[in-house]
Order: C-alpha cells, then sequence, then structure tokens
C-alpha cells in the first residue's frame, strides 16, 4: 500500500467486524465506466470504510515524450492535443508557447486575442463534459444531457473554425494558422449569450439538490496545506482556499489585459470544487466577452523561420489548463527536433491526492472523488 | 548568464564552490553538485519558501561521464518565483528522495525511475508507474529506440507475437 501520503486517519484495524472480515481488498477498474478511462484502484476496505487505496495507471501509455525526441517541433504540436483530448486547445497553446518562449519570439496581439478565445471556450467544454459526467458518477442523470446538448455549441465553433472538433491543432509556433472565419465574433457573441442561462439551469438542477449536496458536501476534503505538499492544482487547489491562477500569478497570451476573478472555495470538499469550477465558466465568459469585443486587427502569425531551430538551452513554461498546472519542460540541442519534452500533466499530479482524499470515506464516495478531480486518463499516462 | 541574487549569494556563502547559478531567457536555475541533495533542496523549502514542487524529471545525455541530469522545478507561492535545480549523476548512481520534502515527488520519481532507471535512495515504494512492473529498460533513455519494446513481455502477457 502506498502509505506515503500524509495519513489523516488511524489506520489500526477494528477489533471484529460483523463476519469477522477486517481487512478487505477490492479491486475497481481498469475497465470501470465511473473511472473516466482505465484507470485501476485498489481499495482497502473495513466494510463500506476506505483504509486505502492505490491507484494502477499506465494503461494508455503511449510514450508522447518520448515519441517527441523523433519528430521536429512543428511535427509534434498535433500529439500535444492527445494528451488531455477533452482540452486539446489549452495543450496547444501551452506548447506553442513553451517553443516560442524557447525561441524568443511572442505572438501578435490579435493570435494572443483569439488564443484566449477558443481557449477560454475550450475550458468551458471541458468543465461541461467534468460536470455531466461526475453527476451521472453520482446518480444525476439530466445534467449529461444538458453539458452536452451546450457544449456541442463550442465544438461547432471549433469545427468552423479548424475544422475538428476535439483535437484541434487550433494553434501554430508563432501564432495561429487560421484567421477568424467571417461571422466568428457573432458565433462567439451568441454563444456567451446562450450559454450564460444554461449555466443557471446547471446549478438550479443541483446546487439545492437534496441528494447532490449530501453526497457531495464533507466528501474527499482536504486541506490547502495537503493541497500544496501535493503538489496539487487548478480548481481542486482553489476549492480548498488558494486563490492562485497561472492566468493571474504569471499572465500568459492576452490575460494580462482581462477583467476576471479567481473564484475559492472554504471546505475543500467535493461541493466546494463544483461551486468552484460552476464560477469559472462564468469568468470565462466574462473572458471571452471582453475579448471578442477588444479583438484587435493585424497580423496573426509572428515571424517564424520554416525551419524551426531553437539555439541550445531549455525553458519551462507552464499554463493554467482546466485541470490545473499544465507545463512543457523542453531541452534544446540546438536541432530541429527536440532533445527533451517534458510534460507536466496536471491529471497525474493531482491524481496522487485520491489516497488522502479518500481515505476514511465510503466506497461510493472514491467515484465522487474521481469525478471531482476531473482526470483525464491520456493525460496521466500519455 | 550568471544570476545573481540574494538568494544566491546565501546559498553561495553556505554551500561555495559546490554551486553555480544561471539564468537563461529570464528562467533561473541552479547547478549543484550531487552532495548537496536533499539538504539544499530542504532549505529551499523551509528558508526560501519554495513550498510547490512543480516537477521532477530527468534528461539523459550518454555522450557524458556523468551521464543524467536530474532537475526538480521549485515554485514559491509567496514569492510568485519559480526555480530550477539541477544535479548530474552517473549510470546506476543513486540520488536521495525528496519525497519526505514534498510527497508530491512520489509518483514523479517513479516516473523518472521507470523512464530513466534512475534510483532515489529513501523513496517508500520505488516501482514502475506507467509501464509494467516486468518490463525491461528504460524508454527514455537516448539507447532505447523508439519502436524498440519489451518483446518477452509482449509475448507472454499479451500473447502476441510483436506489438508492431
Amino acid at each position: 500500500m502506498n502509505d506515503s501520503t500524509v495519513s489523516r486517519l488511524d489506520l489500526d484495524t477494528p477489533e471484529k467486524t460483523y463476519l469477522d472480515a477486517n481487512e478487505l481488498i477490492l479491486n475497481m477498474g481498469p475497465q470501470h465506466p465511473a473511472t473516466h478511462g482505465v484507470l485501476r484502484v485498489i481499495l482497502r476496505l473495513d466494510g463500506e470504510k476506505v483504509l486505502g487505496l492505490e491507484c494502477v495507471i499506465g494503461y494508455l501509455h503511449r510514450g508522447v515524450e518520448k515519441i517527441a525526441e523523433h519528430r521536429t517541433y512543428t511535427m509534434f504540436n498535433p500529439y500535444v492535443d492527445r494528451m488531455d483530448y477533452v482540452a486539446a486547445v489549452s495543450n496547444g497553446l501551452g506548447y506553442c508557447e513553451a517553443v516560442e518562449k524557447l525561441l524568443n519570439i511572442e505572438a501578435p496581439p490579435r493570435a494572443n486575442y483569439i488564443r484566449v478565445i477558443l481557449t477560454e471556450l475550450n475550458r468551458i467544454a471541458s468543465h461541461q463534459l467534468w460536470l455531466g459526467t461526475h453527476a451521472l458518477d453520482i446518480g444525476a442523470m439530466t445534467p449529461l444531457f444538458y453539458t452536452f446538448r451546450d457544449r456541442e455549441e463550442i465544438l461547432k465553433i471549433f469545427e468552423k473554425y479548424c475544422g475538428a472538433r476535439l483535437t484541434t491543432h487550433a494553434f501554430r509556433i508563432g501564432g495561429c494558422q487560421y484567421e477568424t472565419y467571417e461571422g466568428f465574433e457573432k458565433d462567439v457573441k451568441k454563444f456567451v449569450a446562450f450559454v450564460a442561462p444554461k449555466i443557471d439551469e446547471y446549478e438550479e438542477l443541483l446546487t439545492t439538490n437534496r441528494i447532490w449536496v449530501e453526497r457531495t458536501k464533507k466528501v474527499g476534503t482536504i486541506s490547502a496545506k495537503d493541497c500544496i505538499a501535493l503538489g496539487v492544482t487548478g480548481p481542486v487547489l482553489r476549492a480548498s482556499g488558494v486563490k492562485w491562477d497561472l492566468r493571474k500569478a504569471q499572465p500568459y497570451a492576452a490575460y494580462k489585459q482581462f477583467d476576471f476573478d479567481v473564484p475559492t472555495g472554504q471546505n475543500g470538499d467535493t461541493y466546494d470544487r463544483y461551486l468552484v469550477r460552476m464560477a469559472e465558466m462564468r469568468q470565462s465568459l466574462r473572458i471571452i466577452q471582453q475579448a471578442v469585443d477588444g479583438i484587435p486587427e493585424g497580423p496573426i502569425m509572428a515571424k517564424v523561420s520554416k525551419v524551426i531551430k531553437p539555439a541550445v538551452g531549455e525553458i519551462y513554461h507552464s499554463i493554467e489548463a482546466p485541470k490545473g498546472e499544465l507545463g512543457y519542460f523542453i531541452v534544446s540541442d540546438g536541432s530541429t527536433q527536440p532533445y527533451r519534452i517534458r510534460v507536466r500533466p496536471p491529471s497525474f499530479v493531482n491524481l496522487q491526492a485520491l489516497d488522502v482524499m479518500c481515505r476514511g470515506q465510503l466506497v461510493a464516495d472514491v467515484i465522487a472523488v474521481i469525478g471531482t478531480l476531473d482526470i483525464v486518463l491520456g493525460e496521466v499516462d500519455r | 548568464m550568471p544570476w545573481d541574487s540574494p538568494l544566491v549569494a546565501d546559498l553561495k556563502k553556505q554551500y561555495g564552490s559546490g554551486l553555480d547559478a544561471q539564468t537563461y531567457l529570464g528562467q533561473n536555475y541552479l547547478r549543484v553538485d550531487r552532495s548537496l541533495i536533499p539538504n539544499i533542496l530542504k532549505q529551499l523549502r523551509d528558508k526560501e519558501q519554495f513550498d510547490y514542487c512543480v516537477d521532477v524529471t530527468a534528461v539523459h545525455y550518454p555522450k557524458r561521464e556523468r551521464q543524467f541530469d536530474v532537475l526538480w522545478i521549485l515554485y514559491s507561492f509567496s514569492k510568485n518565483e519559480r526555480i530550477r535545480v539541477k544535479t548530474e549523476i552517473a549510470d546506476g548512481e543513486s540520488i536521495p528522495s525528496s519525497v519526505d520534502i514534498w510527497p508530491t515527488t512520489n509518483w514523479l520519481e517513479r516516473e523518472a525511475f521507470d523512464m530513466f532507471g534512475i534510483r532515489f535512495e529513501g523513496h517508500p515504494d520505488l516501482k514502475r508507474i506507467l509501464l509494467p512492473d516486468g518490463w525491461k529498460g528504460h524508454p527514455l533513455r537516448k539507447d532505447y529506440g523508439i519502436i524498440q519494446q519489451d518483446q518477452e513481455w509482449v509475448q507472454i502477457n499479451l500473447g502476441i507475437e510483436s506489438g508492431q
């Protein structure tokens, strides 16, 4: 068992429980619908109570970091979309900006605005998918249909912009390949007006719903201190009360120019994480509205040579992906291919907190906690 | 480019020549002697408030005598500052684990072990994390081919001739 994390429970086995079954090892997954992919969890149980658990991962490992060493910088760009495939645009933004930093260039303002609009749309799409599946895991079926219906509108905008719905490959190193299509601003504005009342609708279904509250309040609680020790970032960290968002702390793209809040929670439980993500969707809408109103004219590509050959050196750049801090560490040896690319995946690091969050909870809560961590196994395993 | 700051002056006074501070494209990093790990990491967390360990990873340079760079990316919430700490180790040499400094490094060190075969001394449960337990070889080493695989493992466990 993995006992290295700070245990908050007295793990002594109780004297004698029903049927003398003091401890039970239960395997969950990897083929389990509530694990959001292929995650295997080995649970150590006393009756219904979780004493500890171990995650077994790697089922989706495709060796992305190895592939990177055998591709040029440009060729590797579409691969990053396939890590966190529900937030492909964020992955692409992080990678493109990291390479731009290594080349010491900057994308033009217009490109940055387009990037912000698409990334924030993607954040909403990612949160919608999280909400739908998380609620379904807990037993509320309706939100799934609502969120997938509305997420479709975002995917339609992506499709019109770059021809792809999920693995978009929307950005290029140095800016964007495509100019916005005719009617892009109108579509985005229409979407903002359309989805704002829909978010209220999701909240109406859940926020005061007695079953939802019972299943999420005081479930999977994690303190801010534990979050920082475990390197947990994103909405999970913010729901524990740490007001930290890379878009504010170390602004990238055009985020400096927009006015938005960083929602936080207090209790660090599943319910607070739900509220934080709901508030984040509204903040994303605010950002999109400002960006689309102020989108500047000008070029969408910086001057980048056809053959990308950064000088010898290394760089770490990270962005606030929907799931937390997504970082790229790139080492260049001066050739056209990266010497090493390391991806710092938020899902991988956040998943490590599952053990701490589930101790002392019931088996059914494990499902709720996996959902609330918002992991994507494609990114965990890479 | 050399990097100068009160932090560096402080550390240099204490550790002298075992440490070299550089900055590249506005990002600061420390090159430290292996013998200073983990003390310097502990000090960075306790005294300099680098309370969040973002990442632990490695880079393989097969032509060098000390083949691996092991590096820690650190962040301080109170200072909003990031640094990298790097050290060089030879193939087969181990390095002290930092799990008791930052619990987050547990899985990160396991991944570095899985991908490079670097042993972290004092790690509570050092085993493979992404690849199956019985797998032979460490894929992110430069001498591991891109289509290379553990043929024997594939044949026994998957019941197929080859994974390709």
